[in-house]
């Protein structure tokens, strides 16, 4: 408002000759209508998403609604189970007060469960990295014929079942498995060791195997995208490989770095399973995933149910943050991309 | 050759990050090749090899994969779920791929965020609300059968989505106005010019689906209800640690060929589809967006 009236003050100098302002109309800018829109009938597209927008509200919207709603629940007098509440202004906050108690308070029994937690996603995480940088570089620089087989065999881990591939460990690191035979054919060990017993070197360890697959791939995609003129420009001054290597290679494959982070961390929060059978389901080696499958399903008596969609939801918030990070991060980088 | 060549050249080979990653290579194969192995194993031992036999897979009057009640049912009812869910999500999918390209305007944005959302959703929580929402607020479908298909059936239709989307912006429009202006009605024009020139995305969309539902764990488990439910990967959950005999192996290995033979279709329907580019490529990208 001030710059218009300022416009017109200064194109009105002699008075009596007022000139208003040539009007600059903002419209919205409309998209380009193409043919495919002009010659469909109207609303087409819409309706031919309908069905499938309709599935993931039933079956993904309202289902978070549901955690909540379940979070919020108090007990049926008949059946003494937690039944969810759908009104918000009737939502019963005990269990969530109790779910955060038992995380924050140092004796709490997630307090325990959520630092094991954290800290096995965050030495499974760098260890991904580490063992994964070098195969995603390795396999940008391949060519032609080598480079086909070599991403076949490293999508191959993809379409076989994580259970099976957890139970090829299982069988290797039985006590009378190969692993312990070998080490102790070597000298290593003496004994054969438990390593099914509620180890957590294990449970890691299965964290890394089962997901470094999934680090790799959207890594080796980032560094395929790293330009080759980069890499001879540094070699024509003179540059040695490491110092390439850490000037320009790295910087290019952050962002693939950080995409390969946060799809293999956010099912590595909810992972049961890799903690079940690589430890007998023994307690030492529980994870957040772990506390949510018992509390959901090994009794429906009580607040169980709802203590667990708490969990759910304070999980899902956690993760959340980190993948809007990873979302906005790489909405800017694709940005940024473009502009240059 | 001097030594800055030896260091330096970017177009040198690397010697040790090639022994590196074929050493990964193994890592990551070998011990399933072992595990399958182990199927054929003669004695109970799953880690101890003791002569090769096929007992575990038919010989066995009790415990073979062919006579155990439970392997067979544990089978059936992954085939069931993978093949439903393939038919329910694939068309599902291909035609929220084809509106989510072609919608302009209003809320397109929003859909598109929405479609794209469970794929950045850790299973454990889908799971747990499609679980709640099914026993607490929706008469129909309930856990069982039904619910595990529904479950699957939201993982997947995200998958066909991105697997049809970029070829769809491939084609452009000529196809389509070509047809009209020869007379054809709309969706004539659909079905008889665009669809066909889809069709190995499509059938691709169908063999990744089949592939996802039969390796799927958390929603199956979660929206199990009794034995007759359970899948092939729940088994191995269930039994994995305290499994008497390697008939668990060899029913792993039958899933593990079911859904390493689908995924080698689709990327067959993908070749067929362009050739300029390496199957490969199409693979991961597609792999790379499963969670």
């Amino acid at each position: 408002m001030a710059i218009l009236a300022d416009r017109w003050f200064s194109a009105g100098s002699k008075p009596g000759c007022y000139r208003p302002p040539a009007v600059v109309r903002r419209r919205r800018k409309r998209p380009e209508p193409n043919s495919l829109t002009l010659l469909y009938p109207r609303a087409f597209w819409q309706t031919a998403s309908l069905p499938g927008l309709l599935w993931l509200i039933a079956l993904f919207l309202v289902p978070f609604y549901a955690i909540v709603s379940m979070a919020g629940g108090s007990l049926d007098p008949l059946s003494g189970q937690a039944v969810p509440q759908w009104d918000p202004t009737y939502w019963d906050r005990a269990s969530f007060r109790y779910v955060i108690d038992q995380l924050v308070s140092s004796d709490g029994v997630y307090h325990i469960v959520f630092l094991r937690t954290l800290r096995y996603v965050v030495f499974a995480v760098v260890i991904c990295i580490l063992v994964g940088y070098p195969v995603a570089y390795h396999v940008s620089r391949l060519q032609g014929r080598r480079r086909g087989i070599v991403l076949a065999l490293l999508v191959l881990p993809f379409w076989i079942s994580y259970l099976m591939r957890m139970l090829a460990w299982v069988g290797l690191l039985n006590e009378d498995g190969l692993v312990n035979r070998i080490l102790m054919g070597v000298g290593i060990l003496q004994d054969p060791y438990p390593w099914l017993e509620g180890k957590s070197i294990t449970v890691i360890f299965g964290l890394v195997y089962g997901y470094v697959p999934f680090f790799i791939l959207p890594l080796y995609a980032a560094l395929d995208r790293v330009q080759t003129s980069y890499l001879e420009a540094a070699w024509d001054l003179g540059a040695s490989s490491f110092r390439t290597f850490v000037r320009i290679t790295l910087p290019l494959s952050k962002q693939g770095v950080l995409a390969g982070v946060a799809i293999i961390m956010l099912p590595m929060f909810g992972d049961f399973y890799t903690a079940y059978l690589l430890s007998n389901g023994r307690p030492e080696t529980a994870m957040i995933g772990n506390a949510v499958q018992s509390l959901l399903f090994e009794t429906t008596f009580g607040y169980a149910q709802a203590r667990g969609a708490a969990l759910v939801t304070i999980l899902a918030l956690l993760v959340s943050v980190l993948t809007l990070y990873y979302i906005f991060s790489t909405a800017r980088s694709t940005r940024e991309a473009q502009r240059s | 050759m001097n030594v800055r060549e030896l260091i330096a050249n970017p177009w040198r080979k690397h010697r040790f990050l090639s022994l590196y990653t074929w050493l990964y290579l193994a890592w990551a194969i070998v011990p399933v090749v072992i595990a399958i192995g182990f199927s054929f194993n003669a004695g109970r031992s799953r880690s101890v090899w003791q002569g090769a036999s096929l007992r575990w897979w038919i010989d066995d009057p009790d415990f073979s994969v062919l006579n155990d009640p439970t392997l067979v049912d544990a089978i059936r009812q992954s085939l069931v779920l993978a093949v439903a869910t393939m038919a329910i999500a694939t068309p599902i999918g291909v035609a929220l791929a084809l509106g989510l390209a072609r919608w302009r305007g209003r809320g397109a944005g929003a859909s598109n965020f929405l479609m794209l959302l469970p794929l950045v959703t850790p299973e454990i929580v889908l799971a747990t609300g499609i679980f709640f929402t099914l026993v607490f607020l929706y008469p129909f479908p309930d856990p069982g059968t039904m619910g595990q298909i529904a479950g699957h059936v939201t993982w997947s239709i995200p998958y066909v989505v991105v697997v049809l989307r970029g070829r769809i912006f491939g084609v452009g429009p000529e196809l389509e106005e070509a047809a009209m202006d020869l007379g054809a009605p709309p969706l004539q024009a659909l079905r008889r010019a665009l669809l066909p020139i889809l069709s190995p995305a499509i059938f691709a969309a169908f063999m990744i689906v089949f592939a996802l539902s039969i390796d799927d764990f958390v929603t199956s488990q979660f929206l199990s209800t009794d034995l007759h439910t359970q899948t092939v990967p729940m088994l191995i959950y269930s039994a994995g640690r305290t499994a008497p005999n390697p008939a668990l192996n060899a029913t792993a290995t039958i899933m593990l060929m079911l859904s390493l033979g689908a995924i080698g279709l689709a990327a067959i329907g993908m070749k067929t589809l362009s050739r300029r580019r390496g199957v490969e490529a199409d693979t991961a990208d597609v792999a790379s967006f499963r969670l």
